[in-house]
């Protein structure tokens, strides 16, 4: 509702198509807790919405009023519910719907029951909302690309109605927007594990590790590919330290001497999973550890103390990992 | 593409690096203090949280309408943070908050948002947990606990999850808040807990952490949530734990305090829900142990096909198991036996005590200093705490910026809730606050009278 509408708005208690109705006050008791100081318009609102929730009047009257009192509390997961029915009852069209839904989160983005509601009508509206529920979600990533919601919505879109095709440029472009975006590199991830279209992960593992790895080389302070480059080998450590191109990453970015924490944290990984370094490996730690390491005999054991030294916040961490490491990483 | 982008910085760097810069204003300028100024700053100022809290409790302003389907929310979070803060309201501020709580309930079970509103799964437990905070009969007599039972069994979904609530949506939030309040309240059986694991599984991510829903990314608020329901029914075993670990301790920053998500900007309420999970994680250790020797030994992964028993609610108020049994032990059993079944219940009523009775085996992973810091000099504004420096003090950031705070405090005693030696307080040791059960975020004394009331009943 615009601006002008909400200055001249007219109490519900002087519309003629609600002089039939008794307004019903909120049950709060004498001597509530936290009870907000409402204004007028919004209690009577509340008044005439109760009035016709408890009456279970699906009519299009309620619809309105549900509208207005939406607009008030878009967190009223009470009001949606009961617009459902309404919708519903009335058989309603719902691509009006998905307009008011997103004047609502023009507002509020960040609302469950605006993205819970916005999935349940595009549900009903089945394939035909495909296509507009992957434009409106871009919108919503144009303003905030990690709306954490929005995202769901997503991929609930994609697995319930399809539109993958455009999916893996989709989260490109927005790495190439920004390659810290983890939500993109979620996505990523979401789309080379379900894509019916990509063959499944291990079809898309090599070039995706190539990507992994590039984006690493470029920054290696970005933890996200780092985790992305894991994820490709879930579940198959096996492959993921016989893999050349892991190791030849790690060895990189920790021969550069700058940002290589998670390159130390990788290659610990590895070695716990019993991955055999080569000399090469050795040399770059060596030239990474400073007196105040303890020169322990097993790399495993250094790379710990070096990284306790290097991420001091998380020292008990790597003292912990110190502590545990596997019999086959020392 | 990278030549071009190389130089020139991202969205999220230019956000991380204006944060950091406020942040280290204030670091800088409490390291430019003489001493007997930083033990100022570094003070917790109790009088002002507290009036800042009671206030609300009376009166809030019209803003608040926003929050008008959370009112439970807005009690516990008071409510909480002011038993953190070792104090009580009035008697008549807790006879008007049991009077306002009973008037949330739902005819048929459950917590609305106020009264007349439809119940909920999370202000259910915003509720419950309030009520467990102020305590005493009258207060826990209050919660109609069949009623409750059969809300949390309609709500329950085909995925193994819960519904939010009636038409609601379905996600790991409702599982725990599901969970926590059955648990807590005695009413936890195998109907309730059938499949929630597979579904809490499901959404634990390549990165470690877990997310709301299949599919999403890992989010500290939900890994709290997922991790608390897998131990609550015992089940905590399955998840790949060590790389949920190496996520957790991942996500605090050089700022000190926690972050959500990977690359995302720290905020204080994250130094609950990660440091909430940093402490859970400190009392698993004999199952990450086991874990890492099965992957050692290259067994077959433990979360495969650990199915629970769809048919009875038989350990429903069964008293079988209780006693010495430990939690772990409890595991070790579960597991032998694959799954559960009516002829050898669980006691699920028990698991929140035995978990905390068990002495801590881990030493914080977490630096615990480092976090106090950010919540203390970062988060603390004068009456409330607040997301980050910029931002405005809530109620919600108050009430998670505390419980984090007492998880820190208590992070390095072995025994839940015993006193914690100077050196792991900052600031003055008037700073203590009191611990937390940190599988229900309910201050420690109140668990212990909620769990020895409802163990009769």
């Amino acid at each position: 509702m615009d601006s002008d509408e909400e200055d001249h708005r007219v109490p519900l208690s002087r519309r003629p198509e609600w002089s039939d109705v008794t307004p019903v006050r909120q049950n709060d008791g004498p001597n509530p807790v936290v009870p907000i100081a409402y204004r007028e318009e919004f209690a009577e609102t509340m008044d005439y919405f109760r009035a016709v929730y408890l009456a279970d009047e699906r009519s299009p009257r309620s619809l309105h009023l549900t509208s207005e009192a939406i607009h008030m509390n878009p967190g009223n997961y009470t009001i949606w519910q009961f617009r459902r029915l309404i919708l519903e009852a009335l058989n309603a069209d719902l691509h009006d719907e998905l307009d008011f839904i997103e004047l609502v989160a023009n507002g509020n983005s960040k609302n469950y029951q605006i993205w819970h509601h916005r999935r349940w009508v595009a549900e009903k509206l089945g394939t035909d909302a495909m296509s507009k529920e992957l434009e409106f979600t871009k919108k919503i990533f144009f303003i905030d690309a990690k709306n954490y919601h929005a995202w769901s919505h997503r991929q609930w879109v994609l697995q319930a109605l399809g539109g993958w095709e455009d999916e893996l440029d989709y989260c490109q472009q927005l790495l190439e927007d920004d390659i810290f975006n983890n939500s993109a590199w979620n996505q990523r991830y979401f789309v080379v594990t379900k894509s019916p279209l990509l063959g499944g992960l291990e079809a898309m593992r090599e070039s995706e590790v190539r990507y992994a790895v590039e984006a690493i080389i470029a920054k290696p302070e970005n933890e996200s590919p780092w985790r992305y480059l894991r994820g490709l080998y879930k579940d198959d450590a096996e492959s993921w330290i016989n893999d050349p191109q892991i190791s030849s990453g790690c060895l990189k970015v920790l021969n550069s001497q700058i940002n290589y924490i998670f390159a130390l944290s990788m290659l610990l990984d590895l070695l716990c999973h019993g991955f055999q370094p080569g000399q090469e490996f050795k040399v770059a730690i060596n030239a990474l550890t400073s007196e105040s390491d303890s020169p322990d005999s097993e790399l495993a054991k250094t790379v710990c103390s070096l990284l306790e030294r290097v991420d001091p916040m998380r020292s008990n961490y790597w003292k912990w990992r110190k502590r545990t490491l596997p019999a086959q990483a020392v | 593409m990278e030549s071009s982008t190389a130089s020139r910085a991202t969205v999220t760097q230019q956000e991380q690096w204006m944060v950091e810069s406020k942040v280290f204003e204030t670091y800088n300028l409490f390291s430019s203090l003489p001493p007997n100024a930083q033990i100022v700053m570094l003070e917790v100022k109790r009088d002002e949280h507290i009036e800042y809290l009671t206030k609300g409790l009376r009166q809030l302003a019209p803003s608040f309408v926003v929050l008008d389907a959370n009112r439970p929310w807005i009690c516990y979070w008071i409510l909480h943070s002011i038993a953190l803060l070792g104090e009580s309201v009035d008697d008549e501020l807790e006879e008007n908050a049991i009077e306002f709580l009973s008037r949330c309930q739902h005819p048929d079970g459950g917590y609305g948002g106020g009264p007349g509103q439809l119940p909920h799964l999370a202000t259910t437990y915003a509720a419950v947990n309030s009520l467990i905070t102020l305590g005493g009969q009258r207060s826990l007599s209050s919660i109609n606990r069949d009623k409750l039972y059969s809300f949390l069994l309609r709500m329950k979904h085909a995925s193994g999850g819960f519904r939010m609530h009636d038409g609601g949506e379905v996600d790991v939030r409702a599982c725990y808040t599901a969970i926590s309040v059955a648990s807590i309240l005695n009413i936890l059986n195998y109907e309730l807990v059938q499949n929630v694991g597979n579904y809490i599984l499901s959404c634990q991510t390549y990165e470690g952490g877990i997310a709301g829903e299949p599919g999403s990314e890992a989010h500290g608020g939900y890994t709290f949530c997922g991790l608390a329901t897998m131990i609550l029914i015992n089940e905590v075993n399955r998840l790949d734990l060590s790389s949920l670990i190496d996520w957790v301790v991942f996500r605090q920053g050089v700022e000190g305090g926690f972050q959500g998500r990977t690359n995302k900007l720290v905020d204080g309420c994250y130094s609950f829900w990660q440091g909430g999970v940093s402490a859970l994680l400190q009392r698993l250790q004999s199952i990450v142990d086991e874990q890492s020797v099965l992957s050692d030994a290259g067994e077959e992964d433990c979360s495969t096909e650990t199915e629970t028993s769809a048919s009875s609610d038989l350990c429903h108020g069964e008293q079988g198991l209780e006693g010495n049994l430990s939690h772990v032990d409890e595991t070790c059993h579960f597991r032998e036996e694959g799954q559960h079944n009516a002829g050898d219940p669980v006691n699920f009523f028990n698991i929140g005590l035995n978990f905390i009775r068990e002495h801590a085996e881990l030493e914080p992973l977490f630096h615990s200093m480092a976090l106090q810091q950010y919540v203390i000099l970062c988060s603390q504004v004068e009456g409330g705490f607040r997301d980050k420096p910029g931002k405005h003090k809530d109620y919600y950031h108050t009430c998670y910026c505390l419980s984090g705070l007492s998880v820190c405090q208590y992070s390095w005693s072995k025994k839940a809730g015993s006193q914690p030696l100077p050196r792991a307080i900052l600031g003055p040791y008037s700073n203590l606050l009191q611990p937390i059960h940190p599988l229900f975020n309910v201050v420690l004394e109140q668990f212990y009278e909620a769990h020895e009331f409802f163990s009769r009943t």
